[in-house]
């Protein structure tokens, strides 16, 4: 019996080796080729009466916290522009897909969004690593995503619109604050262990050291950590004018903790953080940042009939108590901003979108931004702002005018060979 | 030096949290052998307990001190009612208790976000507890917060009372009793049924007092028990089954360990040589620091 | 008649899922659709390893993520050095790192055959390791099951922590070609999915073998009694560090098969959770059958993403209570219902205690 069994099975391997065998004979284009079908751009669904498009956020996992703000904010801008026309006279169709705060989720869901429903673009992505894994998909597809939050720079696709802040509208500009306004000399570097935190403190070890400025301590702590007192300690031990803070999330709270049980206040030693909004103020405790810094290029606060108009809306469509915060600001001020090429180039195809990027100004919350046609980035004013007690932000310091966005940083000799 | 030993210091604050949110633990796994992992969301209610606390009485200190006695009772509640649903049909698969209640530990997860939603909710703490103590004044002072402190008091607090109930109290010898050989245990007439299900309520209970002191330090959120649950198990199968002193020695090593590799180098560097030093001293003592002598072959 | 239906059963199942996996499921679906299934297939591969350790050898693999980011790095460095061309670096270095110059380590994953054989050789050898010091200490059952948790965090940890080399949370992403062929192509990467299902029932096969041959039996000797295995003058620990070895193995092929399907290997594959997903299938479908975990894994994966779309919420609660329910009260799994509502066949395969 045994031996039987064996055989056929020999069998079933043997034709199951022949089908891989045949499935592998029929091979496609080999690397650098151009495939054999053709150009891979996915085709933008024009039939109906509407026009799609895609809305890629983490409603799920640790993401979605912050996540679902911007899909809120997005929503509102797409409900916003249809009750006013819509786009080209379009309706606009929002398809809302759940990244779940997984990389691959992201890449498979940005596909199915591109390949099945046709979308003319899509919103979203927050951390880095979702964008990274998003860019091959939608360049391999020649499609557009509108990416809301600020990031870490060193990167230009075509196929990206970033209307958050680069690092020469953000850290750069906290920099400049830091040293001229509160006159700092030495800096501690805390930051949570991905791209973002490492890539900003190697841009701002390069601008101290051509400002004279001591980097005293970095420190990095895995995402999700929660035990700070080690790097408390080392903190206070440094002493160090000020700290630049870029951790994430749940981490925060932990370190604010700790920062206040060794004794250090706002006046001793200051906080500036990149990474902390209106949202998260509350989840961390205001009593614990009262006083610290914050570097972003909008706030809840910021003057303006835009604005007010923008948190009224907000709160009327989502409850008075929700806050409003830059990234949220960024993406909604994004739909407006697709919908405005789309007017200027009197069409959803993805290169005619493109073309008429350059110089599409919008009066956003945050002031009127322009879209920088060479970099596919936005030009946006810098603003330190300080947390009150009662958990708003308030600005201190702003640029004044919008900043030219410099992803590579290239206008800045210090900041050779960082790319 | 002084480095070395105020980092020791900050070793024993992280131990007294490792302490705390293993304890319960010690109970359940260590006892019981139970692989709860829903013990986090365990600690997790406790948490919440003192932010639904904190909205009818304003005052952080009378709220947190009231917390600790209903946050028992809440998490141990959840426990009891883990054990007599699923865990007491399990006692044969340990390895599926771990599994059921990592699904059960999810479904609390999702029910936690959707009652109190996605994001961290914030507590405050009363004002006795902010700021150190210092032990040592001078150049490099010796210092100890004084949130860190509760929580030792507390780990040290709990730790004498469960010595004390396993020790010295009709419950606890039946516990005992039951863990060294349940069929004569049984024979002579002790309810091993409802002995279990009383160690249970215990062992979680211990987890809902984690979670009052865990607001002291670190966020409040759906996903807080999924962070720490690991960690309060490594605790124990470093700390050797059975023994409470086991535990405790553990706890503030690994505590201890932490602090000063994470002092000289990176926190990830620090995590990792952590657990690669537990893997290789469970090679050398594969049963833990302390252990049950048992006439089991393995 | 009972005998011949029996023993034609297996094969006709299997004839019955090469059909689906080879002709079926590509006419049938669109490119996107087969690019999915491609990616549940990999996490099927991992299950089959699963079905070995777990279900035959009750050894609960937690830490699989482990074994599988290993070989998914693998695979992943080379292709990002073939992108990259000879003496180039991949790009995220020339972004993050801080020198010209290649990491040793690095440097060997150029050449194909190095790569795929580290493939196979890193998890194994690991898990070798890793076995051989935990099997002879005797350490198992919940011991065994938080180590491995602990090892595959740590090693989560470790390549978050090395952005300049290993692309920290990014990950290894953006791959261009898969020894030479474009992955821009779709003719390729349907290419791809043949070849992850082919090996797929190659591996089903062959475990399958594994578990009708002589050390099959002993395996499970060993899952129930290991003492009275080594009464009876067997090593259990050897007995079991193979079984350990191969479903490293195995996930290594699944992670490696896994970066030019889905296009990216990142830590978030390889910690904790992901490590105890890949145990969910495999409990829900049934762990001790190939056919079972492998059904389950898909299944699972394919809810994942349909029904998580649709009710976020809803859907956690399902799978958690599902998962509770089937490791709870049905501890063979969904394929154990056919049996039980028959009440007839061999029930060779119980479940570990």
């Amino acid at each position: 019996m045994p031996r039987i069994r064996g055989q056929r099975h020999r069998l079933f391997a043997a034709a199951v080796t022949a089908l891989t065998v045949m499935s592998l004979a029929a091979c496609g284009a080999r690397t650098g080729e151009e495939p054999a079908s053709g150009s891979q751009a996915a085709e933008v669904d024009t039939s109906g009466d509407t026009i799609k498009v895609g809305l890629l956020n983490s409603l799920s996992g640790t993401m979605a916290i912050s996540e679902v703000t911007v899909r809120d904010a997005l929503l509102l801008a797409i409900e916003e522009i249809n009750a006013d026309g819509g786009v080209l006279g379009r309706q606009i169709e929002p398809i809302s897909e759940d990244g779940a705060s997984d990389w691959p989720t992201f890449a498979e869901k940005s596909e199915k969004l591109i390949q099945q429903d046709g979308v003319a673009a899509v919103f979203g992505c927050w951390t880095s690593a979702s964008r990274k894994a998003v860019l091959p998909v939608f360049e391999q597809n020649g499609s557009l995503l509108f990416y809301p939050v600020q990031y870490e720079g060193l990167e230009q696709s075509p196929n990206i619109f970033y209307t958050g802040a680069t690092t020469n509208q953000q850290i750069i500009p906290a920099l400049d604050y830091l040293r001229e306004e509160e006159d700092v000399e030495s800096l501690y570097l805390v930051g949570s262990d991905y791209v973002f935190p490492r890539t900003a403190n190697r841009i701002i070890t390069a601008y101290a050291e051509e400002h004279g400025i001591e980097i005293v301590g970095e420190d990095y702590a895995p995402l999700g950590s929660t035990e700070f007192a080690t790097i408390a300690t080392k903190v206070e031990d440094s002493g160090a004018d000020a700290v630049f803070n870029t951790l994430n999330g749940d981490s925060n709270v932990s370190f604010f903790r700790e920062y206040a049980a060794t004794g250090l206040t706002a006046e001793t030693m200051p906080v500036l953080s990149v990474s902390i909004a209106e949202e998260e103020v509350a989840g961390i405790g205001a009593e614990y940042l009262a006083g610290q810094l914050t570097a972003w290029n909008y706030y809840q606060t910021t003057e303006g009939a835009a604005n007010e108009s923008f948190v009224q809306a907000f709160q009327d469509r989502y409850g008075e108590d929700r806050p409003t915060s830059d990234p949220m600001e960024a993406a909604y001020t994004s739909v407006y901003l697709w919908a405005a090429m789309v007017e200027e180039a009197g069409s959803f195809e993805v290169e005619d979108v493109r073309a008429a990027a350059d110089g599409i100004t919008f009066d956003a919350p945050e002031g009127t931004v322009t879209v920088d046609g060479d970099t596919q980035h936005l030009f946006k004013t810098s603003r330190i702002g300080r947390i009150g007690a009662d958990g708003a932000i308030t600005e201190v310091w702003s640029s004044g005018e919008p900043i030219r966005p410099d992803p590579y940083l290239e206008t800045y000799p210090w900041a050779e060979g960082l790319s | 030096m002084t480095v070395y030993l105020s980092q020791s210091f900050t070793g024993i604050s992280i131990g007294a949290v490792l302490l705390l949110i293993a304890l319960g633990l010690s109970l359940t796994f260590g006892q019981m052998g139970v692989i709860n992992m829903a013990h986090g969301e365990f600690i997790m209610a406790g948490a919440y307990t003192v932010y639904m606390l904190q909205g009818p009485i304003s005052d952080a200190g009378v709220s947190l001190l009231l917390a600790l006695p209903v946050a028992f009772l809440v998490a141990g509640a959840m426990g009891a009612l883990l054990e007599w649903l699923l865990i007491r049909r399990l006692y044969a698969r340990p390895l599926d208790t771990l599994l059921v209640t990592w699904g059960v530990s999810l479904m609390l997860q999702q029910l936690a976000r959707d009652v109190f939603g996605a994001p961290n909710v914030h507590t405050s703490s009363p004002d006795w507890l902010s700021g150190r103590l210092t032990l040592i004044g001078g150049e490099d002072p010796l210092t100890l917060a004084y949130s860190r402190l509760f929580i030792l008091g507390l780990a040290v607090a709990a730790v004498a009372a469960l010595t004390l109930t396993l020790r010295r109290t009709p419950l606890g010898r039946r516990m005992r009793a039951v863990v060294q050989h349940r069929d004569l245990a049984e024979a002579s007439g002790i309810a091993t049924g409802r002995v279990d299900r009383l160690t249970f309520f215990l062992g979680s209970g211990l987890a809902g007092l984690a979670g009052v002191a865990l607001t002291l330090v670190g966020p409040i959120g759906p996903t807080m028990g999924t962070n720490i649950i690991i960690d309060a198990f490594l605790v124990i199968v470093v700390g050797g089954i059975g023994r409470l002193r086991g535990a405790v020695v553990a706890a503030f090593a690994l505590g201890v360990l932490q602090a000063v590799m994470e002092y000289s180098t990176t926190v990830s560097v620090a995590r990792v040589t952590v657990l690669i030093a537990i893997v290789a001293f469970l090679q050398w003592r594969p049963q833990g620091i302390h252990t049950l002598r048992t006439r089991s072959l393995a | 008649m009972t005998s011949t239906l029996t023993r034609w059963r297996a094969p006709a199942g299997y004839a019955l899922g090469a059909l689906l996996l080879f002709a079926v499921a590509p006419a049938l679906l669109s490119d996107f659709r087969l690019g999915q299934l491609a990616r549940y297939l990999c996490f099927a591969i991992v299950a089959v390893g699963i079905a070995l350790a777990w279900g035959r050898g009750g050894m609960l693999t937690l830490g699989q993520g482990l074994f599988f980011g290993l070989g998914g790095y693998a695979m992943a460095m080379h292709l990002k050095l073939t992108d990259a061309g000879a003496g180039q670096l991949p790009d995220f270095m020339l972004l993050y790192g801080d020198t010209s110059e290649l990491p040793w380590w690095w440097e060997p994953f150029r050449s194909p055959a190095v790569a795929l054989a580290a493939v196979l050789v890193l998890p194994m050898g690991l898990a070798a390791l890793i076995g051989y010091a935990v099997f002879r200490r005797r350490v198992r059952g919940a011991y065994f099951a938080i180590l491995s948790q602990a090892l595959a965090a740590a090693f989560a940890i470790l390549l978050v922590g090395q952005q300049a080399t290993t692309g920290g949370t990014n990950g290894l992403t953006n791959f261009q070609g898969f020894f030479g062929f474009s992955l821009l192509d779709p003719v390729n990467r349907r290419t791809v999915y043949f070849l992850i299902a082919a090996v797929l029932l190659l591996l089903m096969i062959g475990v399958r073998q594994l578990f009708l041959s002589r050390y099959g039996e002993l395996l499970v000797a060993v899952r129930d009694s290991e003492e009275r295995v080594r009464f009876l003058g067997y090593d259990p620990a050897l007995v079991k560090l193979v079984a350990y070895v191969l479903s490293a193995g195995t996930a290594g092929i699944a992670g490696a098969l896994f970066v030019p399907a889905v296009g990216i290997i990142s830590p978030a594959l390889i910690g904790i959770v992901p490590s105890i997903q890949f145990v969910i299938g495999a409990a829900i479908g049934g762990r001790a059958s190939v056919a079972g975990a492998v059904i389950g894994a898909v299944a699972v994966a394919w809810a994942q993403t349909t029904l998580s779309e649709e009710f976020p919420a809803a859907w956690t609660y399902f799978q958690a209570g599902l998962f509770i329910a089937v490791v709870a009260f049905l501890p063979g799994g969904l394929v154990s219902l056919r049996r039980l509502l028959a009440r007839r066949g061999p029930r060779v395969a119980e479940v570990p205690a």
